[in-house]
């Protein structure tokens, strides 16, 4: 039976190859000066750089509200969490354009909220703080699901005994739970600055495209794509760099076991 | 043009239509990239004329026209170009690289270049294609915005049409042909032959498209 393994390596050539060359084939056809030709363009390095702020931005706010959003669901029970964690995971599944109107209708103008937040005086449509809502909500159940699987394989008994030796649960989160957790929750932190990186369709629907306010590098790959092809796959080359650049450096920080077989 | 393009393309008799509709320069952009549709229609002549001229695309037959206008929401109090100029009004345009951004700014280059200067301050998003101003405009988003004609007549009454100044309404063509290498090539040119004079004409009529120049 010396079939199988021939199948088995078939497979992953298959798959290798099918998933690299699209990859490789952004970097061959751009030689590395014209790359660097067309990321002096106007526009090339507003749109890095807006891309830049506003994934970190959206990563804080989903590591401080999603880490002890998760803890919580890793460590309590209660009737309907299994409902709560499913609400939770589904921008996960959304198509980024349904993402993008349902933003519209909760937050835009017209939306649900949308009184609310003009007389606030928060302005979100047409604003890089809209570029920050969408990636947020299309980035956080990559994390937040992460983090629940990091909280709920931690070993209880450390908690317990840091509890019995009167040690608060807020200390106990700080000290414990999150040390003991960290793998997992900078591998969820990974997955979501990739996903917000690459964000297009939301923020393009919510948040619009313009130069230096919301218009990121996946909007200016698009905007660019017919009338400046070069220059298009020299912002794609940089976005995978930094893609792969996260996901090695992840890889590398936690040993190879972190992404590879994170308990859920 | 989807919809009406979408409801008479069935209605052709001669082969199964399978529409694809992107951005005119993105449909270029892939037929140049080596995707072999067999018809490719475009919101200008430009395109098409470029195509043919590298040897991608039959002479090009201009089928259609349409006008550019400036959409408001029903209830807006925009009523000219003048209104434009003013602080907070919030527009959304086409992108350079579409036809409807590159008709919109030809259109405001005619304006004084004081005006054009002060609307062209006023864009808060430069939208890959007509429906995003569409969208921006119905939800709120932007207070006006630059598109054709029979857009605010899809838009079922949420938006109105103010109509531009003659002197600088730009002159709005569709124009199609035959993909070099297309698969089908008699087809093809019987539902070119279908959008000068046929059901997709009329449809096209129906939505508010104007005749072949």
């Amino acid at each position: 039976m010396r079939w199988f393994p021939a199948a088995l390596g078939l497979a992953l050539a298959v798959a290798l190859t099918f998933l690299t060359l699209p990859v490789v084939a952004i970097f061959v056809d751009s030689s590395p000066g014209q790359l660097l030709d067309s990321l002096g363009h106007r526009g090339a390095l507003d749109a890095l750089w807006l891309s830049l702020r506003t994934t970190a931005a959206a990563l804080a706010i989903i590591v401080v509200v999603g880490t002890p959003a998760a803890y919580l669901l890793a460590t309590r029970s209660f009737p309907g969490k299994a409902i709560v964690v499913t609400l939770i995971e589904l921008p996960l599944v959304l198509p980024p354009a349904a993402a993008g109107i349902a933003l519209l209708a909760a937050l835009g103008p017209e939306g649900l909220l949308g009184g609310a937040i003009d007389a606030a005086g928060i302005e979100l449509t047409l604003a890089t703080a809209g570029v920050v809502v969408a990636l947020t909500f299309v980035a956080s159940p990559f994390y937040v699901r992460q983090a629940i699987g990091a909280f709920a394989s931690v070993d209880r008994t450390l908690l317990d005994a840091s509890r019995t030796l009167g040690v608060s649960e807020a200390r106990g989160f700080a000290r414990v739970m999150i040390p003991a957790a960290m793998p997992g929750l900078v591998a969820g932190g990974a997955l979501a600055l990739g996903r917000a990186l690459g964000e297009f369709g939301a923020t393009l629907m919510f948040a619009g495209s313009f130069q230096g306010i919301t218009q990121t590098v996946p909007l200016a790959i698009y905007d660019r794509f017919s009338t400046d092809f070069p220059a298009a796959l020299a912002l794609s080359a940089v976005l995978v760099a930094v893609s792969a650049a996260i996901l090695l450096s992840v890889k590398l920080v936690q040993g190879s076991e972190v992404l590879g077989g994170a308990p859920r | 043009m989807t919809e009406a393009l979408t409801a008479c393309g069935p209605l052709f008799a001669d082969a199964t239509v399978r529409l694809s509709f992107a951005g005119s320069d993105e449909l270029a952009a892939q037929i140049r990239q080596g995707v072999r549709p067999d018809v490719y229609a475009a919101a200008n002549t430009k395109l098409p004329d470029a195509l043919h001229d590298e040897g991608l695309l039959s002479a090009p037959v201009e089928f259609a026209t349409n006008e550019l206008v400036l959409a408001v929401p029903k209830d807006s109090s925009i009523a000219s170009v003048d209104d434009l100029t003013a602080k907070g009004v919030k527009l959304a345009i086409g992108s350079e690289s579409v036809p409807i951004g590159s008709y919109t700014r030809d259109t405001l280059a005619q304006l004084p270049a004081a005006q054009a200067k002060a609307i062209l301050a006023n864009v808060r998003s430069n939208e890959p294609d007509v429906k995003g101003i569409v969208g921006k405009l119905t939800q709120g988003a932007v207070d006006a915005g630059f598109v054709y004609v029979t857009d605010v007549k899809a838009a079922r009454g949420e938006l109105k049409a103010i109509e531009l100044p003659p002197e600088v309404e730009p002159q709005v063509t569709y124009a199609a042909g035959v993909v070099k290498g297309a698969k089908h090539p008699e087809q093809a040119r019987a539902f070119l032959d279908e959008l000068l004079d046929g059901t997709c004409a009329a449809a096209l009529r129906g939505a508010g498209f104007g005749g072949a120049p």
